[in-house]
């Protein structure tokens, strides 16, 4: 199997696990459901590390990649924090 | 350093984790669990990332100091009611991502005469790079326009004014020194071109503008020529920025035309677009990580638009190209509002005294007037007479999916008490009283008995069945459809004008005095 099809069979069936998963979260938690996943589109912040860190690429390259890895960082720390805030107040019932 | 092997290992583990973040999110009791769950696969995927290969680490440090320290700040500081906001802005850091990387590694490869260009690298980096420019210019505008200083014609305040025009400002700096720093380019003078086209319409102080049309099909077009002349010369480092530039105009332009009721749909849409744009960027460094993670949030995204879609009856080609005002024949305000009887706070609360069940539904009013706390010490307060209290959401309440549940939460109400539409209205008869707290087009019963109403088919909660309706609201002014709503002056409809957050305090006291 070429590496292509491959990955293409990842991003397939990834999107199906995603349907299947999504489809299960309630209303209720779709506001918090929203900034969690956006915390793990920050995943692009790996891609942004290898070539913020390459030795032997361009300058330009690495502080591209480096400006990545700020936008990226930002998604992955604020978007798990705020959704940890949010979860909580859904969490800890009235007494 | 650590083999090829279990790097990928690492990958799956972490991939697993993210898996399992939203198929906890099924429950408010696992959800912070879930959420765990994914900041350790995060985590574990960007130690694993580091601990592998030889990594200069001084640029990398100071990306991901700042990027933390700005994301805290930004998730500790913001206000439940500014969550679109927030989400917005997330969504718009992620696309930005999505291109840098993708323009990082271009340069890396041509730079270097072993890596590889072929085929597929091309398409996803040119994937990569139009959704996400599209992603980040067209979350830039949603942001702008729900903290309403894009698109506006009122006089701002000067953090808005701030924002506003450095972002205008630093795009067209940026867009020129590029242009001039490149001497000889063409596509480096139309880059410059675009930045001038992207600040100067987000000037424009509406959302509407003749040509603006045009300007879509023109960059739609556009866009399309460069992606295949970057995808037959990876190389033209010019050539991949004008697609971006071109890209982001087309961003721009696709967000501005959008409505305030329709903000939730392209809030969804953004969120799936960051994660497809994520994807596109795994293809480019031939990652698994970041494919399956952008993969699972794309499908997110697509399931929240359809969801808010429906919600509203309508389609998303509907929302994305369509217009929204009143109906051809709507009558005058005045001959529809003849019978509206206005009330006060100790008439609604002796109406309440009498009450068995309550129903109370929110709207974005209730965020605008910060009133979730004063609806929570209203419901504790009828509790505690006895009365049975719950809250029907709306899935299209507020702007974005979940505003008003978040809202309500935070104000300690227990999710149990929240009700959506589907399960609330068969019931709906046998309710006493229906408050209903800045909300509007939600709750109007045209949806349902005037077919050729601008909102004709769309769900809504049908407090026109309950016994008493108390609609609390500044004035008669519609909701984002433009259209009267008919339900203020029907019989059972009582009208308490007033601030939400002071009417409902008003209404706490003379309960209380009961």
């Amino acid at each position: 199997m070429s590496d292509l099809v491959m990955l293409l069979t990842v991003f397939v069936l990834a999107i199906f696990v995603g349907f299947e998963v999504i489809t299960k979260v309630p209303p209720t938690l779709h506001t918090p459901l929203m900034s969690g996943s956006n915390a793990i589109s920050g995943i692009t912040v790996i891609g942004a590390l290898i070539l913020a860190g390459a030795i032997d690429s361009p300058q330009v390259s690495r502080i591209l990649a480096t400006v990545a890895v700020a936008f990226a960082t930002v998604n992955v720390v604020g978007g798990f924090l705020v959704t940890n805030r949010m979860l909580k107040m859904f969490s800890e019932r009235r007494k | 350093m650590l083999s090829q092997q279990v790097v990928n290992l690492v990958y799956l583990v972490a991939a697993v984790l993210f898996i399992l973040d939203l198929k906890w999110m099924a429950h408010p009791r696992t959800a912070v669990r879930g959420n765990r769950a994914g900041a350790l696969g995060m985590a574990l995927a960007v130690a694993v990332t580091l601990l592998s290969g030889r990594h200069d680490w001084s640029l990398i440090l100071i990306g991901v100091a700042v990027g933390a320290v700005i994301g805290a700040v930004a998730a500790m500081r913001v206000k439940m009611t500014a969550m679109p906001e927030l989400v917005g802005l997330f969504n718009g850091f992620g696309g930005a991502a999505s291109v840098l990387v993708a323009g990082s590694a271009v340069i890396a490869a041509v730079a270097s005469a072993t890596a590889d260009t072929g085929l597929q690298m091309r398409i996803a980096t040119v994937a990569s790079a139009f959704i996400g420019s599209v992603t980040f210019f067209g979350s830039y505008v949603a942001f702008g326009k729900l903290a309403e200083f894009l698109a506006v014609k009122w006089k701002l305040h000067p953090w808005q004014r701030v924002v506003k025009y450095g972002f205008s400002l630093v795009v067209a700096v940026g867009c020129l020194g590029y242009a001039a720093a490149v001497p000889g380019a063409w596509p480096a003078w139309l880059v410059a071109l675009c930045g001038l086209a992207i600040s100067g319409i987000l000037l424009v102080r509406k959302d509407r503008f003749p040509g603006m049309d045009a300007i879509k099909m023109v960059a739609a077009l556009a866009a399309l020529a460069v992606a295949v002349l970057v995808v037959l010369d990876p190389g033209d480092e010019p050539l991949f920025w004008l697609l971006v530039a071109v890209a982001g105009i087309l961003g721009v332009i696709l967000t501005l035309s959008i409505g305030g009721a329709d903000m939730p749909v392209v809030i969804a849409l953004l969120n799936s677009y960051s994660g497809l744009a994520a994807a596109a960027t795994g293809f480019v460094i031939d990652n698994t990580v970041l494919i399956i993670a952008g993969s699972l949030v794309g499908a997110s995204g697509i399931i929240l638009t359809t969801i808010m879609c429906k919600a509203m009856n309508r389609s998303l080609v509907n929302v994305l190209f369509g217009t929204m005002g009143p109906g051809a024949d709507t009558p005058a305000d005045d001959e529809i509002y003849r019978t509206v009887k206005a009330t006060t706070a100790d008439e609604i609360a002796m109406i309440l005294d009498g009450a068995q069940r309550v129903v109370i539904v929110p709207g974005y009013g209730m965020a605008v007037a910060q009133a979730q706390h004063a609806v929570r010490d209203l419901a504790t307060a009828l509790e505690g007479r006895g009365t049975n209290v719950e809250y029907a959401i709306h899935p299209v309440a507020g702007r974005m999916p979940g505003h008003m549940n978040v809202l309500l939460a935070e104000a300690d109400v227990p999710y149990e008490a929240l009700v959506e539409m589907d399960d609330i209205n068969p019931t709906m008869a046998q309710v006493d009283v229906a408050i209903v707290v800045g909300a509007n087009d939600v709750v109007n019963p045209v949806a349902r008995t005037d077919p050729k109403s601008a909102i004709a088919g769309m769900p809504i909660i049908d407090v026109d069945k309950a016994r008493t309706v108390v609609v609390i609201k500044r004035s008669l002014s519609p909701g984002f459809a433009g259209i009267p709503n008919p339900l203020f002056a029907s019989d059972n409809a009582l009208m308490f004008f007033a601030d939400g957050k002071k009417a409902i305090l008003d209404l706490l006291a003379a309960v209380k005095e009961l």
